[in-house]
This record gives structure tokens, C-alpha cells and sequence, in this order.
């Protein structure tokens, strides 16, 4: 591990200069590489996201929205005066595929930029791939922070940019006391769990008013559990769960909230996982008022935000066909390579890489998101409330634009650490010890 | 404090309200104002709205505050105008109560956020105290019990005297206890009957209650409140067991439900048949099928749409079975190892095909209303799709072992897989029973599909999750033995339930996987071995 570790930091700063040396026609191989390139008159954008298996229900979306994303941009010309080509590739929901198929993309299509992952497992099976290669990933779904990569860029929120504001929202509003963290058994509930455990204590809840909760991917059977809550709730000081449930487990955790008669005015829900999408699959009657958070809402009014559904609708003939949180961070994104690349003028990932931090696109809700030095994004945070017909409305939002912490304030090992990718050159800084801990870079 | 104070000076208002307001003719003004606050689309504005109407007396505040609450109230923010649509889909002016041809297009309901919903739900329970429907009123003590606000007390104890409905005057005296129980002045003897009373109600929120009541009481009240809790968690943890048991039996029947296609299949035929999820999958998607054509079609048959999907599912999954039998199968008998990659693979592509043919997002199967919803069994919430997922499981069984012992076909199908070749020169033709055995198990699989559908998602991956569960019960119940299935399913469901509240639902499972390991070491042939010749054939 230590000296793949070594040679890649020998590597990056070569192959930089080598790109140099490449322009003036002096470093063979680079320079074949890079004329390669220049000869197609297309560049080509990898999509890496499952179409079958498990992650297949949220991640084909995305696929569709980058193929729309690039349709729209190839019918405004294109960019850089070249028509964007789409390759996509089917990592079937398996993490080590993941790795493989980037590696196809990057050696074998010559992509300049990969949009895909969808669970923290696929991005950490993909990294070493990207940072060997030296291209760019944008990641488009909200996760549990701690990470900041040098070719990664995160357009989705970090844990300040949704699960914190939450439970803010549910601390004032809702005057909650009692907390139930429910969810699924794998690295994003794990840690945003540690993480709000922190935060709560520090807020002064109290050991006994907290039950975490796991259970197994594709959890089907809630009775006890739900019964569990329900009996938690019931100790006389108001209760919340703050739900991370993820992907299928959903629809049967739902199913016995509503069926065990759970409201949302005795023991509301808010959930981090579950959007538009997954509630197409439930009759969302018994579940009004149970809560969502995320940074992006279908049923938020905004000329952007109207004129994106209508040629969505329109893309996908499909007039019923919803839009989601990850799918805004997709368009984001998009947008926001775009912008890097024809700033760069060029599709070289160095180039781009170095454009990118401060680049600012405008996001679907009215705001303007911002490319920041750890790379991650600035978002707002909204609370909506489930209604009766699968949307969300808007119940609440922060007073302005939340910039995504790479690295959690609220955990004892990662609060000193910072990542900056413009100034310090470095994804965990130490602002304590100003050193860079070398991990992640 | 304070709050206590701000809510008593909210509610006292409904509990005059529900004794003057038959006297006291109505005023206009505070109902009118409150009724033109609805039009801001503003949480605040409508909160002091709900709170006006709940305590102007106005005839028209129980019909206006019950549409708020089921999102019949519209608003026009630019006309200043708001209606409400009756259940019955005509409208009136919320303000005069007369009738309209319709509400504009410009109209929305009015917005409510969960704070909002709690004011609506108190306001209702001012509201609905009197009201000609029992379990209303017992729904408002109910409310009242949870608020214990010393405002109501007069209207509880007008109501509780006039009250005739044995389980409304029991929800009555138990919200009236609760609210002498934390009334400052109340004295030791109302105090002492008030938690005899909440006692009584023996529940999760009766021991929260009590356990809420401050310690500066006098001696005998701190007495009978320790023994009234004592007395309610010893019965609580009694109605913990029985509970657990309903979900083991619940997960039981599931379990069952899954695994009995594959009793047959593998267990009677032995095909190891990984394909097996994929029929209880096909099976779902069948109900969503005939769900959406019965929607669009004959909306009327709505509550029947699973009745009818029962014998298609049936016979789609039964179909679908042959045909793979005949195609596949039949040339790998005997080869194991082979079948299993075989079915494995059929599986990827029965999922990849419903993948592209319906999408890969889930569908949605509603519920007919008979399966939504739950009862209150003593201290257990019993949901009705459970209930009628158990009832139908045993149906299922009941059925599939007539069919083996009583007709000809499940004469034929038993003699085959005894001893094939003896089968044979009785005359029996083997490879058409394989073939119909096969179906049958597939169409039982398609069965367990609709009733899945009922309480899991409708995705592609649906069967994933149950191929492993349902080789568990059959190895675990002894391969080749409908009634070990039986026993295997709800031994395993019971042991789950009780294990998960203390092992948490991962370990839970894993424990449930060791001690099937051990227990197959001791038992290879699961619970009921078959025995005789035909174990070695």
C-alpha cells in the first residue's frame, strides 16, 4: 500500500509536466496520448452506473440524466466546438466491476470524465483507479463526508449539508427529545449514525433517548422493529427517527409505519434516502407528513427548476417521469465541468481539475452552487413533507447556501482536518498540526 | 410552565365552546377574519386560523377543520377566497356555507406542516367530544388523555356523565384521570382514583403517564402510582411475548409462503432450482398487471384485484415453470450441479427481462382496503395484511397437500418421485407429471408473489431475497416434506422474532444461519427425514 502510494505521488507531478512537455512536442508517449484525443472531433464523457442488480432502481436514472444532460449540451454545440459522446457501461451493481469498467472507460474509451457511483462501497472501489489514471470523477449522491480526492468532486451533500440541518430542523420545530437512528447496515448510515450521535450528545440528549438501529440491505420484516419504536415513542417526551434506511427496505418500513398506524404528528420520519423516486412505489396516504431531507425537491418552484422537469418529461416521453435530489447533483455537475473545461479550454484533467475549484453553475432551486477548494459543493438544505400523491413539499429551508464540510466538525478524529485542493494541495489537512496527512491524496 | 399556561389559555376556549354553544347564538367576525388567514399560505397565519375557528361556535368549524385536516380546504390566494370540496365532491364557500358550481383552478389545498396537524388534531378533539359517532368520541378522550389539559376537564366530565358506550365512558374516565393526575389542587382521593383509572388502560402510554406524575406527591399517591406501574409492565411484558409469537407466526407464514413452490420443486422433484425468487417476482408483477388493468378498466373491482390475481399468477408462473422445464430442466435431471448453474442463470435473465420490459423502478401495488390498517388486540397491534397473508398461507398449504394426497395427478406426481423407473412401467408417462410438478411448484412460487406484493417491494429483485430464506426452511424441515416445510418455516419465524429484539435484526440473522449449521450437522436430513427406499432412489 505504502509504495503504491509513493510512486503515485511521483507519478501525478510527472505526468503534469510531461503534459508540458507533450504540448511542446518533446515527451512521446504523453504527446500520443493527448493527439490521439485532439484527432477525434468528439470528447467522450464515461457513465458509470449499474443498469442491472440491485442499485439498478436509482442508479439507470442517472444514466438517463447524464445522456440528457449531453444531448442538451450537444444540441447548444457542444463543447469546446466538439460534440460530447456518451459511453456507457454496465457495472451490474458489483463493487469490484466498478473498478474494472472505470478502468475500461479511462485506458480504453479515453473518456475526459466519468459521472457514476451511486454507494460510498462503488466510489471506494473506484478511487485507486482514478488516482492511477488521473481522471475526474464527479460523484452525484448525498454521503457520509470524510473523504476529500484530488480527482473526485462531490456534487451530492456532505453529512452539514443534510443530516445536521435535519436534526436541527426537528430540535426547534418539532421540539424532539428522543431519537431513533434506524439504518441500513453499511458505511453511510454507520458513520452519518456516528456522526449525529456526536452531535446530539453535544447538544445534550442524553444516552437512554438515543436507539440506533440496524438492520440488513433488503430488509423486509419491520414488525419488531417498528413495534420498537413505537414503544420508544411512547415514554412520554417527543420522539423523531432519523432514518437511513436505504433502497428497497424502504417500501416495507413505510408499509408498517402506515399499517401500524404510526403518524407522522406522534412520531415523524425523516428520511435521507428517500425521494421521489422511491416513493413511486408506495401509496403515500398513510405517510403525510413524515419528512425528507435533501437539497433538492421535484415540487420546488422555480422557472430553472420547471423548464428542467418540462424537457425531462420531454427527453424521456414520459409526462409522468419524476426528478430527484442525486439527478440535480448530476445536472450540477454537468453544467459545472462544462464551465471548468471550456475555462481550461482544454478536456486535460489536470487542467480541469485546476479549473474546477470556484467555478460557479447555477443550481435547479434558485441558488448558485460553487466548486469549493475540498471539493466539494455549496447547497441549500431543504425539509420537505411527504403529501398525499409522492411529492414533497417544502416545509422548510436554511437561510442561505451551506458549504459541504468534507471532513465532519462533530467527530474527535476528523474535526482539525481540512481538505484543500487550491492552496495546501491537500485533501486531509491538518489544521492543528499543519500537516498534511499524506491518506487520501 | 409557560406552555402549560399558553395551551390551557388556547383550550379553554373549546371546553366553554361545547357547553354554550347550543345556547349562545352565533357571532360573525372572528370566523370570517379567521377564515380569510387561510388565503396567506403562511404556517402561522394558519395556525392562528385553526385556533379562531375551532373556538368561534360557528356551525360550519367542524366542517371546515375536518376538510383541513383530509386536504378538502382550497384556497384562492388572489380572489381571497377559500371552499371546501365535500366528501362528496361538491363545494361551498367556507365562509357562508352556500354551495358553489365549482372551485376555480387557480385554487390549492391549504398547507398544513405536523405542528399545524397537532393543532388540527386538538381542535378536532374540542370538536368532535360530542359527537353522535362512539369511536370519534373515543378518538377525542383518547386525544385528551395524550394532553392532559386541565381546560377540558369540565367538558370531559359533562360528556362522561351523558355518556352511554361502555368503552367511550372507560376512554372518558381514563382521560378525566389523567387530567386530575397532574392537577395541582386535585385532592388525594381524586388523585388515587385518577390512577386506578389510568391503570385500568394498562397501556405503553398509561405507563408513560404514570411515570411522568412528579415525586412531590403525598405518600399513598407515590405508593399507588409505583404499584400501578409495577402492575402495568408485568402485564406489558406478557403481551411482549405474545407479540413476539404473532411475528414469528407472521414471518412464519411468509416464510412458508416462499419456501412452499420450492418444497415441491426441490424438496419433493429435487431441482435445485435457483430460479425459484424469480417465480415469486413473476408472481408480484402479475398482481401489478392485473391491479392496473382492473384500475383503469373496472375501478369498481378494485378490492378484488388480488382475488383475481391469485389463479393468474398462477397460471402465468405455472406456465412460465413448464416451459422451463421443458426446455432447460428436463435434460439436466440427476445432474445437480449443473441445474444450479442452469437456474442461477435463468434467474439473471428472468430479472433482466422484467428489468427492460417494466423498468427497474419499483411498482406500486396499493393495498385493497380489507388488507390496510391494523386492530388493537389487547396490548398488540395486529395489521390485517399480516393476518390474511397467515390465513392465506394455510389455505395455500392446506390445498397443495389435498392436491398430493387426494388426486390422481398428486398420485402420479408422488409415485414418480419414489421411484421413477417402477413409475414408468405402471404405465404413468414421468417426463409430463416432471413437467406438470414443475409448473405446479412455479405457479405456487407465482402465488406467494401476489401476496408479497402485499407487504414488499414490486422490484426486479424481489425473489433475491427470498431464494436464500426459502432453501433454509426445506433443508431446515427435512427435503421432501410438506409438513417439515410447515414446521421448519414457523419454527424459524418464531426463533427470529424472539431473537431479533435482543440480538438486534443482523445478528438475529446470523444467529438463526449457526444454528441451522449446527443443527444440519446433527440432523442432515432436517427436521422430518424421510425414510425408507425411496430416500435412497
Amino acid at each position: 500500500m505504502v509504495t503504491k502510494k509513493l510512486t503515485h505521488e511521483i507519478v501525478k507531478p510527472l505526468t503534469r509536466r510531461s503534459w508540458l512537455a507533450g504540448i511542446a512536442g518533446l515527451a512521446l508517449g504523453v504527446a500520443g496520448f493527448s493527439a490521439a484525443r485532439a484527432d477525434d472531433d468528439t470528447i467522450k464523457v464515461g457513465v458509470l452506473h449499474s443498469l442491472s442488480g440491485t442499485m439498478a432502481i436509482s442508479e439507470t436514472t442517472l444514466k438517463d440524466t447524464v445522456l440528457f444532460m449531453i444531448d442538451q449540451q450537444n444540441k447548444k454545440g457542444g463543447v469546446l466546438g466538439k460534440k460530447l459522446e456518451a459511453v456507457v457501461v454496465d457495472p451490474a451493481s458489483n463493487w469490484p466491476l466498478f473498478a474494472e469498467k472505470a478502468r475500461e472507460l479511462i485506458t480504453k474509451d479515453k473518456v475526459a470524465v466519468v459521472f457514476g457511483c451511486w454507494t460510498s462501497v462503488s466510489r471506494k472501489s473506484v478511487l485507486p483507479v482514478f488516482k492511477e489514471l488521473n481522471n475526474i470523477l464527479f460523484y452525484p449522491v448525498q454521503y457520509e463526508g470524510e473523504e476529500s480526492e484530488r480527482n473526485v468532486f462531490y456534487t451530492g451533500a456532505a453529512p452539514n449539508q443534510q443530516a445536521i440541518p435535519a436534526v436541527d430542523y426537528l430540535m426547534k420545530e418539532e421540539k424532539v427529545k428522543r431519537w431513533v437512528l434506524a439504518g441500513t447496515d453499511y458505511v453511510y448510515p454507520r458513520t452519518t449514525n456516528k456522526i449525529l450521535e456526536a452531535y446530539l450528545k453535544s447538544k445534550g440528549v442524553k444516552d437512554e433517548d438515543i436507539m440506533i438501529n440496524y438492520t440488513p440491505f433488503g430488509h423486509s420484516d419491520w414488525q419488531t422493529i417498528v413495534a420498537d419504536i413505537k414503544k420508544f415513542g411512547s415514554a412520554g417526551k417527543k420522539t423523531a427517527v432519523v432514518s437511513t434506511i436505504n433502497g428497497d427496505a424502504n417500501v416495507p418500513f413505510y408499509k408498517e409505519l402506515g399499517n401500524q398506524g404510526i403518524k407522522a404528528t406522534d412520531i415523524p420520519v425523516v428520511a435521507f434516502s428517500v425521494g421521489e423516486e422511491e416513493l413511486a412505489g408506495i401509496d403515500t396516504k398513510p405517510l403525510v407528513g413524515h419528512l425528507a431531507a435533501w437539497n433538492y425537491f421535484e415540487s420546488i418552484k422555480t422557472p430553472a427548476n420547471e423548464q428542467f422537469i418540462k424537457e425531462w418529461q420531454a427527453y424521456t416521453k414520459n409526462p409522468k417521469r419524476t426528478t430527484n435530489d442525486p439527478m440535480e447533483a448530476t445536472y450540477i455537475g454537468f453544467n459545472m465541468w462544462v464551465k471548468a473545461v471550456e475555462k481550461a479550454k482544454s478536456t486535460d484533467p489536470d487542467k480541469v481539475i485546476d479549473a474546477l475549484p470556484g467555478t460557479k453553475t447555477p443550481n435547479l432551486t434558485g441558488g448558485v452552487a460553487e466548486v469549493l477548494p475540498n471539493h466539494h459543493i455549496t447547497k441549500p438544505v431543504y425539509i420537505g413533507e411527504i403529501k398525499g400523491n409522492g411529492q414533497f413539499d417544502v416545509v422548510w429551508k436554511t437561510p442561505g447556501l451551506v458549504a459541504g464540510d468534507a471532513w465532519s466538525k462533530e467527530l474527535p478524529d476528523s474535526k482539525d482536518l481540512i481538505g484543500d485542493w487550491v492552496g495546501k494541495k491537500c485533501g486531509n489537512y491538518n489544521t492543528k498540526t499543519n500537516k498534511c496527512l499524506g491518506q487520501g491524496s | 410552565m409557560l406552555t402549560k399556561v399558553l395551551r390551557n389559555v388556547r383550550a379553554l376556549p373549546f371546553a366553554l365552546l361545547i357547553i354554550l354553544a347550543t345556547v349562545l347564538p352565533v357571532l360573525a367576525g372572528p370566523f370570517e377574519d379567521a377564515i380569510g388567514k387561510f388565503t396567506t399560505d403562511d404556517f402561522s397565519d394558519t395556525e392562528e386560523a385553526i385556533n379562531a375557528i375551532a373556538t368561534s361556535g360557528n356551525p360550519l368549524a367542524f366542517t371546515v377543520i375536518s376538510a383541513l385536516q383530509d386536504g378538502r380546504l382550497m384556497f384562492d390566494a388572489d380572489a381571497k377566497k377559500v371552499y371546501v370540496t365535500q366528501p362528496d365532491g361538491k363545494s361551498i364557500d367556507a365562509e357562508t356555507g352556500a354551495p358553489v358550481a365549482s372551485v376555480p383552478d387557480s385554487a390549492s389545498a391549504v398547507r398544513l406542516n405536523n405542528r399545524l396537524r397537532r393543532s388540527v388534531e386538538a381542535a378536532m378533539s374540542g370538536l368532535t367530544l360530542s359527537s353522535p359517532d362512539a369511536g370519534k368520541r373515543i378518538e377525542a378522550a383518547q386525544s385528551i388523555f395524550k394532553t392532559h389539559d386541565e381546560a377540558m376537564l369540565l367538558a370531559i366530565e359533562g360528556a362522561l356523565a351523558k355518556e352511554t358506550n361502555k368503552d367511550a365512558k372507560q376512554a372518558f374516565t381514563a382521560a378525566r384521570g389523567a387530567i386530575l393526575l397532574f392537577k395541582d389542587d386535585a385532592t388525594e382521593a381524586q388523585k388515587l382514583d385518577a390512577i386506578a383509572a389510568i391503570r385500568d388502560r394498562g397501556d405503553q402510554e398509561a405507563l408513560a403517564m404514570l411515570s411522568d406524575v412528579p415525586a412531590d406527591q403525598p405518600p399513598a399517591v407515590t405508593h399507588a402510582v409505583a404499584s400501578a406501574i409495577a402492575a402495568i409492565q408485568s402485564r406489558l411484558a406478557i403481551w411482549s411475548a405474545v407479540q413476539n409469537a404473532w411475528y414469528g407466526l407472521s414471518l412464519g407464514s411468509v416464510l412458508l409462503l416462499a419456501a412452499i413452490g420450492l418444497a415441491i420443486t426441490f424438496g419433493v422433484m429435487g431441482v435445485i432450482n435457483m430460479a425459484h425468487g424469480e417465480m415469486v417476482m413473476i408472481g408480484a408483477y402479475v398482481t401489478f398487471v392485473v391491479q392496473q388493468v382492473i384500475r383503469n378498466s373496472f375501478p369498481g373491482l378494485f378490492d378484488y384485484a388480488l382475488v383475481i390475481a391469485v389463479p393468474s399468477a398462477f397460471i402465468v408462473a405455472g406456465a412460465i415453470g413448464i416451459l422451463i422445464e421443458r426446455t432447460i430442466i428436463r435434460f439436466l435431471y440427476g445432474r445437480p450441479l449443473e441445474t444450479l448453474l442452469a437456474t442461477w442463470g435463468l434467474s439473471l435473465v428472468l430479472q433482466q427481462a422484467v428489468r427492460s420490459l417494466f423498468g427497474p423502478t419499483n411498482q406500486e401495488v396499493a393495498n385493497p382496503s380489507w388488507m390496510s390498517g391494523a386492530f388493537q388486540l389487547g396490548q398488540i397491534t395486529i395489521t390485517y395484511n399480516r393476518l390474511w397473508i397467515l390465513c392465506f398461507t394455510l389455505a395455500v398449504f392446506v390445498i397443495l397437500l389435498a392436491m398430493l394426497r387426494y388426486t390422481a395427478l398428486g398420485l402420479e406426481m408422488r409415485a414418480v418421485t419414489q421411484n421413477r423407473r417402477m413409475a414408468a412401467s405402471m404405465g404413468i408417462a414421468t417426463s409430463r407429471v416432471d413437467a406438470l410438478t414443475f409448473g405446479l411448484g412455479s405457479g405456487i412460487a407465482g402465488i406467494a408473489g401476489v401476496a408479497l406484493s402485499q407487504i414488499d417491494n414490486v422490484s426486479p429483485n424481489l425473489g433475491q431475497s427470498y431464494i436464500i430464506d426459502s432453501f433454509m426452511v426445506v433443508v431446515f424441515g427435512g427435503v421432501g416434506n410438506l409438513w417439515g416445510t410447515l414446521v421448519g418455516a414457523f419454527t424459524l419465524g418464531i426463533a427470529n422474532k424472539f431473537l431479533e429484539p435482543v440480538a438486534g435484526a443482523v445478528l438475529g440473522k446470523i444467529a438463526i444461519l449457526v444454528l441451522i449449521i449446527l443443527f444440519i450437522q446433527k440432523r442432515p436430513r432436517g427436521l422430518f427425514a424421510l425414510k425408507g427406499r425411496a430416500v435412497e432412489a
